[in-house]
C-alpha cells in the first residue's frame, strides 16, 4: 500500500450522478449522508462538482440520452476516479431492460469499480460498498475491515 | 536584516508553513464542532491534512477555453497574501523583527487578496456558474470592506496609531463601548470574509455547485482549500490582536493561555454562527453591510473620537 493509495482512501469526495432512477436509490444515498451514519468519520464528503470528486456514485439506468451525459461527466472527472454503481438499475438495468430507450448496462459505457445491487440498497450496504472499495484500493481482501487490513499490512511489513 | 532570515520567516514561521498547519488544525476544530452541533462524531484530527494532501496527487483539469495561466496562478496569489498577513501579525506578537508604522493597513490589503484571487480564478475558468460565483464574490467584497475597515478604525482612533505593536501595547479596544460595537461589526464582516454561512453565496454548494471554485481540481483546489483554512486561522487572530489585546508571549504562560482561549472562543463563535444561520441572498447581504453594519461601525468610530 503506497503513500498515494493511503491518502486517497482516507479522503474520498463523492459526486452523485443520478440517471433515470426511480428516485428511491437517490433517497437512500441522501440517507447515507445524514448525521445518523456520519460518513465524515471516514473522510467521505459529498461535493457539488465533478472536478472535486474521487468517487462517482451512479444510480438509476442510463438510457440512450442519459448515457451521453454520463460519458461526458466521466471524462470531466480528474483522475484517479472510481465509479460505484448503486442499485440494481445501475448494475444490470433491473426491470427497465426491456424499455425502448435502454441500450446496454452501465459498465459498457464506463468502467465500474464496485457494484452494489439492491432495490434500493440500504445505507449500511452502501457504507459496506465504500469499505470494499477502500479495501480493494489498498490491496486487502474485500471482506477485511479497515482496521484488520491495517494489521495485516503491519504483519506483512514485519 | 538578513534576507535569508526574512525568506525563512515568509515561508516557514510564521508565514506559509506555520499558517497552513495552524489553519488546517483550526479547520479540524471547525468540522469537529460542526459535528457536535449535528450530534455526530466528526472527522479525525488529521482529516484536513489528508484532504489537502490527496488533492496534491490528483490530476489538474484545465477547462477548455479557460485563461490557462490566470486560472492556475490565481490560487497562488491568494495563498501568498494569506501567508504574508500571517507573518505580519505574528511579527507584532513575537520579537521577530521590526514592525513598521502602517502595517495594519498593509494587513488589511493582504487580507483581501484571497477574495481577489477567487474572483480572478472564477472568471478565468469561463464557466457560467463559476462566473456567477465570482460576481457574487465581488459584490460581497465591496459590501463588507467598508464596515470592516471602519470597525478596524476604532482601535486606531483610540490609540492614535496605525502601528500594530502600539495597538497591542495599549489597553484592549473592547474595554470601551465603542470597541464592543466595533468588535461585533468586525465579527460579522469576518464571517463574510471567510465566505461562511450566512454569507456563503459565492460558493453556494446547493445552487452553484461550488460556485467560484467549481472548475478547480487537483493541486490548485488543494491550494484554495489551504488558503481558506489559513484565513480561518488568520482572521480570528487578527481580530483578537486588534480588539482584545492579542496573545502576549513575554509574561509567562498564563497570558499565552488566555490569548489562545480568546482566539478559540472567537473561532467557535464563527462556527456556531455558521451552523445556526441560513444563507442570505447576495442583495440582502449588500443591504445589510451598507446599511446597519456601516451605520453601527460609523457610530463606533464617532464614539471613539469623543473618547468613549
Ligand atoms: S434499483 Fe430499484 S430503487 Fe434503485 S433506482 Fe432502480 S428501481 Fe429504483
Amino acid at each position: 500500500m503506497g503513500f498515494a493509495v493511503n491518502i486517497l482512501t482516507r479522503s474520498l469526495n463523492v459526486f452523485h450522478l443520478g440517471g433515470s432512477a426511480c428516485n428511491n436509490c437517490d433517497i437512500e444515498i441522501l440517507d447515507t449522508l445524514t448525521p445518523r451514519y456520519d460518513l465524515e468519520r471516514f473522510g467521505i464528503t459529498l461535493v457539488g462538482s465533478i472536478r472535486h470528486a474521487d468517487v462517482l456514485l451512479v444510480s438509476g439506468i442510463f438510457n440512450k440520452k442519459a448515457a451521453v451525459r454520463l460519458k461526458r461527466v466521466y471524462q470531466q472527472a480528474p483522475r484517479p476516479i472510481f465509479v460505484v454503481a448503486i442499485g440494481s438499475c445501475a448494475c444490470t438495468g433491473n426491470m427497465f431492460q426491456k424499455s425502448y430507450n435502454w441500450d446496454v448496462p452501465l459498465d459498457q459505457y464506463i468502467p465500474v469499480d464496485i457494484y452494489l445491487p439492491g432495490c434500493p440498497p440500504k445505507p449500511e450496504a452502501m457504507i459496506m460498498a465504500i469499505l470494499k472499495l477502500v479495501n480493494k484500493l489498498r490491496g486487502a481482501p474485500p471482506d477485511a475491515s479497515a482496521g484488520k487490513s491495517r494489521a495485516a499490512k503491519q504483519k506483512r511489513g514485519a | 536584516m538578513n534576507i535569508f532570515y526574512l525568506i525563512l520567516q515568509v515561508l516557514v514561521f510564521p508565514g506559509l508553513l506555520f499558517a497552513a498547519a495552524a489553519g488546517l488544525a483550526t479547520s479540524w476544530v471547525d468540522r469537529k464542532v460542526t459535528a457536535y452541533v449535528q450530534m455526530r462524531v466528526g472527522p479525525p484530527f488529521l482529516q484536513p491534512f489528508y484532504d489537502v494532501l490527496k488533492l496534491m496527487i490528483k490530476e489538474t483539469c484545465v477547462p477548455a477555453g479557460a485563461a490557462r495561466w490566470l486560472f492556475l496562478s490565481a490560487p497562488l496569489l491568494g495563498m501568498a497574501g494569506a501567508a504574508l498577513a500571517s507573518m505580519l501579525i505574528w511579527r507584532a506578537f513575537l520579537p521577530l523583527g521590526q514592525t513598521f508604522s502602517g502595517d495594519i493597513i498593509v494587513i488589511l490589503y493582504l487580507l483581501t487578496m484571497p477574495a481577489v484571487s477567487v474572483i480572478i480564478g472564477s472568471f478565468a475558468a469561463q464557466n457560467p456558474l463559476a462566473s456567477l460565483g465570482g460576481s457574487r464574490e465581488i459584490k460581497l467584497l465591496l459590501s463588507y470592506e467598508l464596515p470592516f475597515v471602519l470597525a478596524i478604525l476604532v482601535p486606531v482612533v483610540q490609540t492614535q496609531s496605525i502601528r500594530f505593536s502600539d495597538l497591542l501595547a495599549a489597553a484592549p479596544a473592547v474595554y470601551a463601548p465603542s470597541g464592543v460595537i466595533a468588535l461585533v461589526v468586525a465579527v460579522v464582516c469576518m464571517q463574510a470574509k471567510l465566505t461562511l454561512v450566512p454569507f456563503d453565496a459565492p460558493e453556494a454548494e446547493t445552487e452553484l455547485a461550488g460556485g467560484a471554485y467549481l472548475e478547480y481540481s487537483g493541486p490548485p483546489l488543494g491550494i484554495i482549500k489551504l488558503t481558506r483554512a489559513m484565513m480561518l486561522f488568520i482572521m480570528p487572530l487578527f481580530l483578537v490582536a486588534v480588539f482584545c489585546g492579542g496573545i502576549v508571549f513575554d509574561k509567562g504562560w498564563l497570558p499565552v493561555l488566555g490569548g489562545v482561549l480568546k482566539y478559540l472562543g472567537l473561532v467557535v463563535l464563527v462556527i456556531l454562527i455558521r451552523n445556526t444561520a441560513p444563507r442570505v441572498r447576495i442583495d440582502q447581504a449588500v443591504r445589510f453591510f451598507w446599511g446597519p453594519a456601516t451605520l453601527a461601525a460609523l457610530a463606533a468610530v464617532l464614539a471613539a473620537m469623543i473618547g468613549w
